[in-house]
């Protein structure tokens, strides 16, 4: 087997992954990025509307562009890529990481590095996770295979649709299902509110007078070969109300209900997951339980704009490069996950630079104050016009709030 | 008149709250950024939207495409295009049948409709 030697080795060419490898290359490290899709981009190359970049770039850019700009700077850079080319397996010999692949055109490839960057992104959840009962007709697909279909393959997956759940993916299928002639006959959330951004609620479903049913379950898919509809109920106080259920014609269910982390190679290398978030459990610089395999976007815990995967990535890969040169924090503090929010990543801060932190809150609620508390005492509070589950909030914590830190200190996170 | 709005400008989707005086005037609240008042007043007069499809790629004569590669193009209006406008515009996309390459940025509608907006490849295309 060809075997080949880098600093660190990037599994994944997406957004996290190009962004992580650029920063190692610009700390002078030797790295590669392996993906197993022909091109670098990951998702992005789907995602042909527009809205990402705001941050990253200052304009508003579509999926294809933003993909299209990192890969032109990795064409620039000394990072060397293989595409077409699955990872197997991540395993440790010594001090070393050994990054198995295959590809079509090279074969069998074995990489040795010091560092590992995990940018594997996510996959969706299905009809399984979510277990709609009824018979198992064709029609239902995960609303981005339908996007791959349609994007990039070309194909229109069906005619008359009902997208369950109201994740952005679906959201941005309902609208290009409508402009590719298609009718999109609802969209059925089982929480009292969306799970997607307010702009894709008013310009994919508003604009095409779907109706959104919030707080109603799809109790069934009907059909024998083909779909011919979907049973759905409205939930009231809490309960089921079969009685006042429903059926939707259609021949197609785009699912839109949620997101995992993609980290089977990140089981089989012995890495410790967080079973909230699905992702690696990390310390303050990005570093899994394995020492010197780092995690970033969407494999580490499931992002909303890109922008923050790529800011996330970048730090990934500046750790990772800290970390071969032997650079490790003195002091890290443990954060604990306070009222009101589901997770914070990472979940330990080193207190003697600034620490970004990820975070999502379980409750919709405006006019919120997001508190920091150390050892009890408040180190930082900052107030939020509007917080809900499916935004993300960021915080970044430093010298200046955690100075008093002792080694057995608690920093806790809350939402009130 | 009061009318709430969802500003669709970016991701963050402030909540707008227009009030039309007596006098025609348009008071906008609850941006966080100047574009937040212009979406709400255009919104209101003029709606418009950016819109992005894909492109039919034309039969490739001689060599055979590789089987991985794309066989749509993603495009997208340079600039927001008028709302009732979009079906017309949608309809002249699907039309277009695209000769490889296509460079990101090439323009492929000038001036689409009348509009004053170009229509351009996203992602480059071999």
């Amino acid at each position: 087997m060809r075997e080949l030697r880098y600093d660190a080795v990037v599994v994944g060419g997406g957004a996290a992954g190009m962004a992580a490898a650029l920063a190692l290359d610009s700390r002078g490290k030797s790295c590669a990025v392996v993906d197993r899709e022909p091109s670098l981009g990951g998702i992005l190359l789907q995602c042909v509307h527009n809205g990402f970049g705001l941050i990253e770039f200052d304009e508003e850019l579509t999926g294809p562009e933003f993909a299209e700009r990192f890969a032109a700077r990795l064409a620039d850079s000394r990072i060397a890529t293989f595409l077409g080319a699955t990872v197997l397996e991540i395993a440790e010999e010594g001090e070393e990481k050994l990054v198995f692949c295959v590809s079509p055109s090279l074969g069998g490839l074995r990489i040795r590095a010091r560092a590992v960057v995990l940018a594997m992104g996510c996959r969706e959840r299905n009809r399984g996770n979510i277990r709609i009962p009824g018979t198992r007709p064709a029609g239902v697909y995960t609303a981005g295979l339908a996007q791959r279909l349609v994007n990039i393959e070309g194909y229109v997956p069906g005619k008359d649709v009902v997208v369950v759940g109201s994740g952005d993916i679906g959201l941005i299928m309902a609208r290009r299902m409508s402009w590719i002639g298609c009718k999109v006959h609802a969209a059925v959330e089982i929480l009292p509110y969306p799970s997607g951004l307010a702009r894709n609620i008013v310009q994919c479903l508003r604009d095409f007078s779907i109706p959104l049913y919030l707080s109603h379950l799809t109790t069934s898919v009907y059909g024998r070969d083909r779909v011919e509809g979907v049973e759905v109920a409205p939930i009231e106080d809490g309960a089921l109300q079969p009685e006042k259920s429903f059926r939707i014609p259609c021949d197609t269910v785009l699912l839109s209900v949620g997101l995992v982390p993609e980290n089977e190679l990140s089981k089989g290398a012995g890495i410790e997951l967080n079973p909230t978030t699905g992702g690696p459990i990390v310390d303050s610089t990005l570093m899994t339980s394995r020492g010197g395999i780092f995690a970033c976007g969407n494999v580490l815990h499931v992002h909303d704009l890109v922008d923050y995967v790529a800011e996330e990535a970048r730090r990934a890969g500046l750790f990772a490069a800290d970390w071969l040169e032997g650079r490790r924090p003195r002091k890290e503090l443990r954060v604990k996950v306070g009222p009101n929010l589901r997770y914070v990543a990472p979940g330990k801060v080193d207190p003697s630079r600034e620490n970004k932190l990820y975070m999502r809150t379980m409750i919709v609620k405006n006019e919120a104050l997001f508190e920091a508390r150390l050892d009890n005492a408040v180190v930082k509070s900052v107030k939020k016009a509007h917080i809900q589950p499916s935004e993300m909030l960021s915080l970044s914590l430093g010298p200046a709030e955690l100075e008093r830190a002792r080694p057995d200190s608690m920093l806790e996170l809350s939402i009130q | 008149m009061k009318e709430e709005l969802t500003c669709i400008t970016c991701p963050l989707g402030c909540r707008l709250v227009a009030e039309r005086g007596e006098d025609g005037s348009l008071a906008v609240s609850g941006n966080r950024c100047p574009r937040g008042a212009a979406y709400a007043r255009e919104e209101l007069l003029a709606p418009k939207r950016v819109v992005t499809a894909t492109c039919r790629i034309a039969p490739a004569s001689g060599t055979r495409r590789d089987e991985a590669a794309p066989r749509r193009v993603p495009v997208k209006t340079s600039a927001p295009f008028p709302k009732e406008r979009v079906p017309e515009l949608l309809a002249e996309i699907y039309r277009l049948e695209l000769a490889l390459p296509v460079a990101r940025g090439a323009v492929l509608l000038a001036d689409a409709l009348g509009s004053g907006v170009d229509l351009v490849a996203t992602r480059s295309v071999e």
